[in-house]
């Protein structure tokens, strides 16, 4: 195809792109290195029978203009990401020298706002992702088992947890958790605490969390294995079979290894789509007790007065991250595709 | 594979996956039934401090109303709390996603499928970047321009902000679907003298349909699921559903206006539900088509 044909195709499709992904990382950049301008104060003097008072006044005008004049605010450099609230770095020198031992130290770093944020995000996709997949390489083998007719139903069913809006799936799950709900309650008799809520934890908080996660995430994988074991080679499983492999080892070494690359794609989809959650910690009301990277910059934004540049700093700290979790993935691809070209 | 297979299986083992299987579809279907079922129901019954088994019962709800199901959540969600507002606004935005991010994308799938030059190499990986991209790190870099130019808070702007966040998946998945339409087909029609936006037209244009149907599918979940763009760039009289559900929970903590939010969210999965019944095939085709083929 000529590059001005491809060029006339790709372009409204392009355009979009440029216009609301590419662009937008560029304002979050220099969202990030701008302060709001600080209000302007005018002394005033007001002298009355009594004699002479001063009071300070916000001048709402010379404020206004202010910011009329440079909307993204003042310039501060770095100063918004090595505050408090990202990454810290004064307050870890103090904690560095205060701390009693490696364990305080790092529980100390947890409450920062930032890195504690981080460390769910990095937590929970850690553990959602390998948890997902093998309970979803479980329910194909299992689906993959019973007679052809049951499956349909049976594939209905479990796609509905991936299906549903994050948010409402999630509130679903938090409805029944709630200490009034079905399983709260079965969950108070089991652990005999009749005080006990999901709600007020920070430990069942997390797991709850992640329990969300790998109930809405698995069925992702459940039908990438599912469409995978439909392709297993026939005869490769026929004579391990006379050749005497039992059912684990045709299992370990036919079926596993035929699965194996689509295991590489699973782990790929799942880790971007993990990195970003969010919505269920707004279903679950659970942003006093974990906070994602998302959640952090979406509590940013929704503040009273909104913070957007504390917001924006989090924004290009998180999209660092994605990029450190995609180059292994593009380095790969890079050469299997040069493999192919050449 | 199954049906020779199938009969070595021993009993205690056919026993294990059975067993296994039922469990997994309880956990996945019962959340759901359990919901619709309560929705019917008083908060005082869904929400029960005295005993479980109220909630199917429904003791309070035949106390209160005098029948033992209740529709005064859906009244009260779509009448009284103009929930059906909601849900014309989510039509006018899914409809319109769906339309253009298919426009937009089928001519780029096309053009990334048929190129073959180096660059298309580095589009596709710029846009799986852009799909890993949190949706909120975007939203943060549309606020102050979008305030400045009075873009924020009108249908329009999120309709094409999401169809925007929309195209990289569109692109790849349209991209390997049109790989598998055969290139002599077009390209016969350009030696026919068709000019190449002609062979797309007339030629590819009514052999794409499956291919962009299922796309289709996968961008109505994502306008009809998407929370954090809809919530943040729109303002409450263009809410569309799923930010107006959250906005139920945060305001009102009153008796009774739970069960707003519980009516509310049956009313955004049913159509979720006729989805996946009508389209279940396409939709695991959908799935595993970038996966399968590698």
């Amino acid at each position: 195809m000529k590059h001005k044909t491809f060029l006339w195709f790709i372009l409204p499709s392009a355009v979009a792109m440029l216009l609301f992904i590419a662009l937008p990382v560029v304002s979050v950049l220099l969202q990030s290195v701008f302060a709001p301008h600080e209000q302007v104060i005018r002394e005033v003097e007001k002298c009355d029978v009594f004699g002479c008072k001063k009071s300070t006044t916000v001048d709402v005008e010379a404020t206004a203009a202010l910011s009329e004049g440079a909307p993204l605010g003042r310039f501060v450099g770095t100063a918004i990401y090595t505050d408090r609230n990202h990454l810290a770095l004064s307050e870890i020198g103090a904690i560095w020298s205060s701390s009693k031992g490696p364990g305080d130290f790092l529980d100390q770093i947890f409450n920062l706002p930032f890195y504690g944020a981080l460390a769910f995000t990095l937590t929970y996709t850690a553990l959602v992702t390998p948890f997902a997949i093998l309970l979803g390489f479980c329910i194909a083998l299992a689906v993959n088992a019973i007679p052809r007719l049951l499956r349909g139903p049976a594939i209905f069913f479990s796609l509905l947890p991936m299906i549903v809006t994050p948010l409402v799936g999630a509130l679903i799950l938090f409805w029944m958790v709630d200490a009034r709900g079905i399983l709260g309650v079965a969950l108070q008799s089991l652990a005999g605490d009749p005080d006990l809520s999901v709600k007020a934890s920070t430990p069942l908080m997390w797991a709850m969390l992640i329990v969300y996660g790998v109930w809405s995430s698995c069925p992702f994988a459940f039908v990438v294995y599912y469409a995978g074991l439909q392709t297993v080679p026939q005869d490769t499983l026929e004579s391990a079979m006379i050749d005497g492999a039992t059912r684990w080892q045709r299992l370990r070494y036919v079926i596993i290894p035929h699965l194996l690359p689509l295991t590489t794609f699973l782990v790929l989809i799942k880790i971007m789509d993990n990195f970003r959650v969010f919505e269920p910690i707004v279903s679950f009301n659970g942003g006093a007790h974990a906070q994602s990277l998302s959640y952090f910059i979406y509590a940013d934004l929704t503040a009273t007065n909104k913070l957007l540049s504390s917001a924006a700093a989090t924004s290009v700290l998180t999209i660092l991250g994605v990029i450190v979790l995609l180059s292994p993935v593009i380095v790969r691809t890079r050469r299997s595709f040069a493999r192919a070209a050449s | 594979m199954t049906s020779s297979v199938a009969g070595h299986r021993s009993l205690p083992l056919q026993a294990l996956l059975a067993g296994f299987l039922i469990l997994w579809i309880v956990v996945a279907a019962f959340p759901f039934f359990w919901t619709l079922w309560g929705s019917f129901k008083v908060e005082g019954d869904f929400f029960s401090r005295a005993d479980w088994a109220n909630a199917l019962t429904g003791p309070m709800t035949r106390a209160e109303t005098g029948g033992a199901f209740t529709g005064q959540g859906y009244y009260g969600a779509w009448i009284t709390n103009e929930f059906w507002r909601a849900g014309l606004n989510t039509l006018i935005v899914v409809v319109s996603v769906v339309t253009i991010s298919l426009a937009f994308g089928t001519l780029g799938g096309y053009a990334l499928a048929r190129s073959g030059h180096r660059y298309v190499f580095w589009i596709l990986m710029i846009a799986l970047v852009f799909r890993a991209m949190p949706h909120l790190t975007l939203v943060s870099g549309y606020l102050l321009p979008f305030f400045q130019w009075n873009l924020w808070g009108h249908l329009p702007t999120a309709i094409i902000v999401l169809v925007a966040i929309n195209q990289p998946f569109t692109l790849w998945m349209l991209t390997s679907f049109f790989q598998n339409i055969p290139k002599d087909l077009d390209e016969s029609a350009m030696v026919d003298g068709c000019s190449r936006f002609q062979a797309f037209r007339l030629v590819i244009i009514p052999v794409m349909w499956p291919g962009v149907i299922t796309t289709g599918l996968f961008s109505f979940l994502l306008a009809y699921n998407d929370f954090a763009v809809t919530a943040m760039l729109l303002d409450q009289q263009n809410q569309t559903m799923i930010p107006r559900i959250a906005s139920f929970l945060g305001t009102t903590q009153t008796k009774g206006n739970v069960m707003f939010a519980v009516s509310a969210v049956v009313s955004a999965t049913a159509p979720l539900f006729l989805l996946v019944m009508v389209f279940q095939r396409q939709i695991v085709s959908g799935l595993t088509a970038g996966a399968v083929k590698g």
